[in-house]
């Protein structure tokens, strides 16, 4: 399961370093011609009246071509939610995917691309995103990777900076979530995880000196589905950090953020 | 003369066999020769329409000038990486690196030094969600025309300046200019909000920083 789940991010990877390759030696000036008569394109048939044609990806652009019913475009490149085409006659334009839904492919099939949906979010392996909040008073950012082995059980990575009045950290945490409804837009989660926390005192206080601890922590939090690849998420952990003092020391984190999964 | 075209044509040639189209001529040639058993009513579709080249990533570098407050303005340069989500919204990572200069005081007062030479090292990185407020088409001339988007940013990020990270926001507005479908041009006004307490007493500083900056889709 893991290994193909590895050869479907190598496959994404490398099929945008291959089309990264192939647009820069185009703009070197090197092949382009080859290039251009590489390219595969998928084709439709207009079946509207007219497909409108705007000069960019969004609704802002101008409609400056309209192909006619049962004319054939080819699809580009996609954007967003748009559509780069090209008719026979050598006109580029965006269309966005809605119209598109109502053309059919030369097999006869309505035109269907598989937008990122709901069902895709449940079936996520890889998620990266970044976060914002409060860890024991101290503004933090963390951004994190997650891969999931189960649907219901993931393995994240966290790098988090807190920024304090007093005293800066660096924090590394490898976690283990559990989501309680992995196939719901609204989906609660728990986590525990350990980690090593940094701490280095402003420089502008005295007689101070950094040190490294090791931490654990519980936490629990809520992922929203947006849109498309986008994910909302929210979530509370309550740290404890072994120190070399008599005590622990208790810090209580609250963040929010946004992920995005591939 | 010769020579030259010669190597063109080669490094063309070369250039198609690394991106795979000789070998799909090779097969195409090989099918052409035999006869098809069946004549097929349909024709075969290409390619899956889930293989359309997707381009919703952005990366490129900037260079620009940064004021930092009380510290000179001086030559930024840095890197940025952005997805776009919807044709509204985009996030981006940036980051940057600029060197500031010696304040007025300590050049009046000519021996105080508030900083060592590394202290004087700034840099940033940061996390924003932008907003595409006016996308549209910008004219150069009469005949020349680009799109273009105006947009909002601001996110949070962090600053090493003077010593210490700094918890800092940034807002601020560009524009991308778009001259080709996967290249876009940008100019930015950012403002770098952080506190800063090395002076005396704590104040928050306002940073503005204008750069132009390249980036490509992918």
């Amino acid at each position: 399961m893991i290994s193909t789940r590895l050869s479907q991010l190598t496959r994404f990877v490398r099929g945008r370093v291959a089309r990264a390759i192939v647009r820069v030696a185009a703009c070197a000036g090197l092949a382009l011609a080859s290039a251009a008569a590489c390219a595969e394109t998928y084709q439709v048939v207009v079946e509207d009246p007219y497909l409108e044609m705007r000069t960019g990806p969004g609704r802002g652009y101008p409609v400056f071509h309209v192909a006619e019913r049962g004319e054939r475009v080819e699809l580009i490149r996609r954007r967003t939610d748009w559509f780069q085409v090209r008719v026979p006659r050598g006109d580029v334009g965006w269309v966005p995917l809605e119209q598109l839904r109502r053309t059919l492919g030369l097999d006869g099939e309505p035109f269907d691309v598989p937008a990122y949906e709901l069902a895709d979010y449940t079936e996520r392996r890889w998620e990266v995103g970044a976060l914002y909040g409060d860890f024991g008073g101290a503004n933090v950012i963390s951004v994190y990777g997650a891969f999931g082995m189960t649907p219901n059980l993931s393995l994240e990575l966290w790098l988090s900076q807190a920024l304090g009045r007093f005293s800066d950290s660096k924090i590394v945490s490898l976690d283990i979530v559990h989501e309680l409804f992995p196939d719901k837009r609204f989906s609660p989660y728990i986590g525990l995880g350990a980690g090593v926390v940094k701490t280095d005192p402003k420089a502008t206080l005295v007689a101070t000196t950094d040190r490294s601890d090791t931490a654990a922590h519980a936490g629990a939090g809520l992922r929203a589905y947006l849109t498309r690849r986008f994910v909302f998420r929210a979530e509370y952990k309550s740290y404890v950090v072994f120190t070399s003092r008599d005590d622990n020391e208790e810090i209580r984190e609250w963040k929010a953020g946004f992920s995005f999964f591939f | 003369m010769e020579s030259r075209l010669l190597v063109l044509l080669l490094t063309a040639v070369a250039a198609a066999s690394l991106t795979g189209c000789g070998r799909h001529r090779a097969i195409e040639t090989a099918d052409a020769d035999r006869p098809p058993v069946i004549e097929p009513e349909l024709e075969r579709r290409q390619i899956d329409p889930a293989d359309i080249d997707t381009e919703d990533f952005e990366v490129g570098v900037f260079a620009g000038q940064l004021s930092v407050e009380d510290f000179g303005v001086s030559t930024v340069v840095g890197a940025r990486f952005a997805y776009h989500i919807t044709e509204a919204f985009f996030v981006e990572a940036a980051g940057g690196k600029s060197d500031t200069e010696p304040t007025s005081f300590e050049r009046l007062s000519g021996a105080a030094q508030l900083l060592t030479e590394s202290e004087r090292e700034y840099s940033y990185y940061n996390v924003s969600i932008g907003y595409n407020l006016l996308p549209g088409e910008s004219f150069i001339g009469r005949n020349r025309a680009f799109n273009s988007s105006l947009y909002l940013i601001g996110g949070v990020g962090n600053t090493r300046f003077a010593g210490d990270d700094r918890f800092t926001l940034n807002f601020g507005m560009g524009l991308r200019l778009l001259p080709l479908d996967w290249l876009a041009v940008h100019a930015d006004v950012r403002d770098h909000l952080f506190d800063l307490d090395i002076l005396g007493h704590e104040k928050t500083t306002h940073n503005l920083e204008a750069h132009v900056g390249v980036t490509f889709f992918f």
